[in-house]
């Protein structure tokens, strides 16, 4: 489900060349990847349990940074996660990725597209201090129009303070 | 297709006898009106076969319009001593002043083909007398609801001495589905909520579409592209246009100048967003603030000279106001909270804006120094005001709170009083009204 959302949001962000393959999406691994090539034999490619697969970067890896209230400053937490995620890209430097970054609902529609870039801005610039090539990486805002947790309270909204790392196609396709 | 062809006619009629002179009928809107003035508007008169129920379709859609102000009170025709079933013959004033209408409205409707023809006449009860001189409308029926604002463009206009709305138009985001996957499309409608069409489809998100100041075009953010982009649509034919795609960007809140040719908008390059403004034929652009801070919503004063825009250079959302080329910026909000999407009012005197305080939303209004600041509305998520052509009402978005959270279009007088909800088959938001029509 969760991969399902992600994918349907990389459409989104990808539009039309994206869409016209998701199927590389799965990520079917990259032969030449050390990690995928590694000892577990039960691996199966493209699950969470393939370390070279969009769905391990999301779920094990982390595919998101929190932010505070109107705040573009990353936490410990999400240095750590973006430190990851770092790793990640380097790894497999097939693919590129679209930081998405998102607002909760308490702001003004145009004011939350720009916190929303800062944010994507913010886990870009972060990701490129750790070596990842800039060329690989692209920013988009969405800022309050797209949440993925619906109350109205401040458990949702921590939520929905996000900066999302989006993995694409890979540079070679 | 999208333009109802409409050839609307207004011409004067003879006096009905003795010409008018400015009556004592007249509301001050400025003084803060608490007790509407008493209207009777009985059906118009049909005159030939072909009238059918277009009197009463008219006269009901004038009634709206009118009562909708919150300015007027109309009579119900339940309590009419005397019929107008004659629109020739001389008004029975006693009959009217008996049940307290301050002000009549009479009129005859005649339909030949599709061609519609009314002609009406205001009078002022009290004073017995004619106020202006009777009109003469005519179009085709499809466009008889414009015939029924105009009329009551004309009542308003004669008894408030202000220029009416009704007849008008107002662009806005559609909006379908649950809030985590909610459907956006650019819708237009007029300006009661009727005639609603939609402009574009609900595939990418669309956001805050803004007319040009003749109603001919209009300019929107779309994520066609995956990437927000401004663009501008062309409102008779549909056809639409990006107008900034550099590379690696954001482009959005854009709005005209009254000249029509200049689009300013805010840019997003990393982590930062200026305003900056081009020229729609050329589109050649400039940056128009250089501040690391957000600076978006630019809103132009009425004679092209001024902008004001919202930034967070002070390290809150505020307002400032600079020249229409750029440079020095003047701050003006300085009450408690933050204020955003400011909008410079077609009067030029003041400028309507959101402000988030304390937990909540509040539509407000300040003069353009910024003195003299009055919130008008008070809710969970009030956002995003559009000024009525007049300058004395105020169209914006407000949201519900929670899981099933929605959008609708609320209108609010500049004093505050009432306040009402737009009514749109789906929800709404982004509201924004265009002039008055020719």
């Amino acid at each position: 489900m969760k991969l399902k959302t992600s994918m349907l949001m990389l459409c989104a962000a990808l539009g039309v060349a994206a869409c016209t393959n998701p199927a590389s999406l799965g990520g079917a691994g990259t032969g030449n990847d050390p990690l995928a090539n590694g000892a577990n034999g039960g691996v199966v490619p493209g699950s969470a349990s393939d370390p070279a697969s969009p769905a391990y970067f999301q779920q094990a890896v982390g595919d998101r940074v929190l932010f505070a209230v109107d705040q573009s400053t990353l936490t410990p937490e999400g240095r750590a996660t973006l430190d990851g995620q770092a790793v990640w890209l380097l790894q497999n430097a097939d693919y590129t990725a679209v930081i998405e970054g998102h607002a909760d609902e308490q702001g003004t529609r145009e004011y939350n597209l720009a916190l929303g870039a800062r944010r994507a801005d913010a886990a870009r610039a972060y990701l490129v201090s750790q070596g990842v090539q800039p060329g690989r990486l692209q920013v988009v805002s969405y800022g309050k129009e797209r949440p993925i947790e619906v109350c109205s309270e401040e458990a949702c909204y921590a939520k929905n303070r996000r900066a999302v790392t989006v993995l694409a196609g890979g540079l070679t396709s | 297709m999208m333009v109802r062809v409409l050839c609307l006619i207004l011409m004067c009629l003879a006096p009905a006898w003795a010409a008018a002179q400015d009556g004592p009928l007249r509301i001050e809107i400025t003084e803060g009106v608490i007790e509407p003035l008493p209207v009777a508007i009985p059906d118009l008169v049909p005159e030939g076969s072909g009238a059918g129920d277009w009197g009463q379709r008219i006269a009901r859609v004038v009634a709206e319009d009118l009562t909708g102000t919150g300015l007027f009170r109309e009579i119900p025709s339940s309590a009419f001593i005397s019929q107008v079933s004659d629109f020739a013959a001389p008004v029975q004033y006693a009959d009217w002043k008996a049940i307290n209408a301050q002000a009549l409205v009479a009129g005859a409707v005649s339909v030949n083909g599709n061609q519609i023809n009314v002609k009406f006449r205001l009078y002022d009860v009290f004073s017995g007398a004619e106020l202006g001189d009777g009109l003469q409308l005519a179009g085709t029926t499809d466009a008889w609801r414009r015939i029924a604002h105009k009329m009551a463009d004309v009542v308003y206009s004669r008894i408030t001495g202000e220029t009416g709305y009704f007849d008008s138009r107002v662009v806005f985001v559609s909006e379908t589905g649950p809030k985590a996957e909610r459907r956006k499309r650019l819708a237009i409608m007029d300006y009661d909520g009727a005639n609603v069409q939609y402009l574009t489809g609900s595939e990418s998100i669309v956001l805050a579409p803004r007319f040009s100041s003749t109603g001919d075009r209009v300019l929107y953010t779309s994520y066609e592209t995956g990437f927000p982009r401004i663009y501008v649509l062309d409102v008779g034919s549909v056809q639409r246009r990006v107008l900034e795609s550099q590379p690696g960007t954001m482009s959005f809140a854009p709005r005209f100048a009254p000249n029509g040719q200049t689009v300013v908008y805010s840019l997003t390059q990393g982590a930062n967003t200026d305003i900056w403004s081009m020229d729609i034929n050329s589109g050649q652009s400039q940056r128009l603030t250089s501040t690391p801070a957000i600076e978006t919503a630019p809103s132009f004063s009425p004679d092209g000279n001024q902008m004001v825009f919202e930034s967070d250079r002070s390290g809150t959302q505020q307002l400032y106001v600079m020249p229409a080329g750029g440079g020095e910026a003047r701050r003006i909000s300085f009450g408690e909270g933050r204020y955003g999407t400011p909008v410079w009012s077609p009067r030029g005197d003041l400028i309507a804006f959101t402000k988030q305080s304390k937990g909540r939303f509040h539509i407000g209004v300040m003069r353009t120094d910024g003195s003299e600041e009055r919130l008008l509305t008070a809710s969970f998520l009030d956002e995003g005001p559009t000024w009525a052509p007049n300058g004395r009402v105020v169209m914006f978005s407000r949201e519900t709170q929670g899981a099933a959270g929605r959008s609708t279009l609320y209108s609010v007088d500049i004093t505050g009083r009432n306040l009402r909800p737009v009514r749109t088959p789906d929800g709404g938001s982004d509201p924004s009204w265009g002039p008055l029509q020719n």
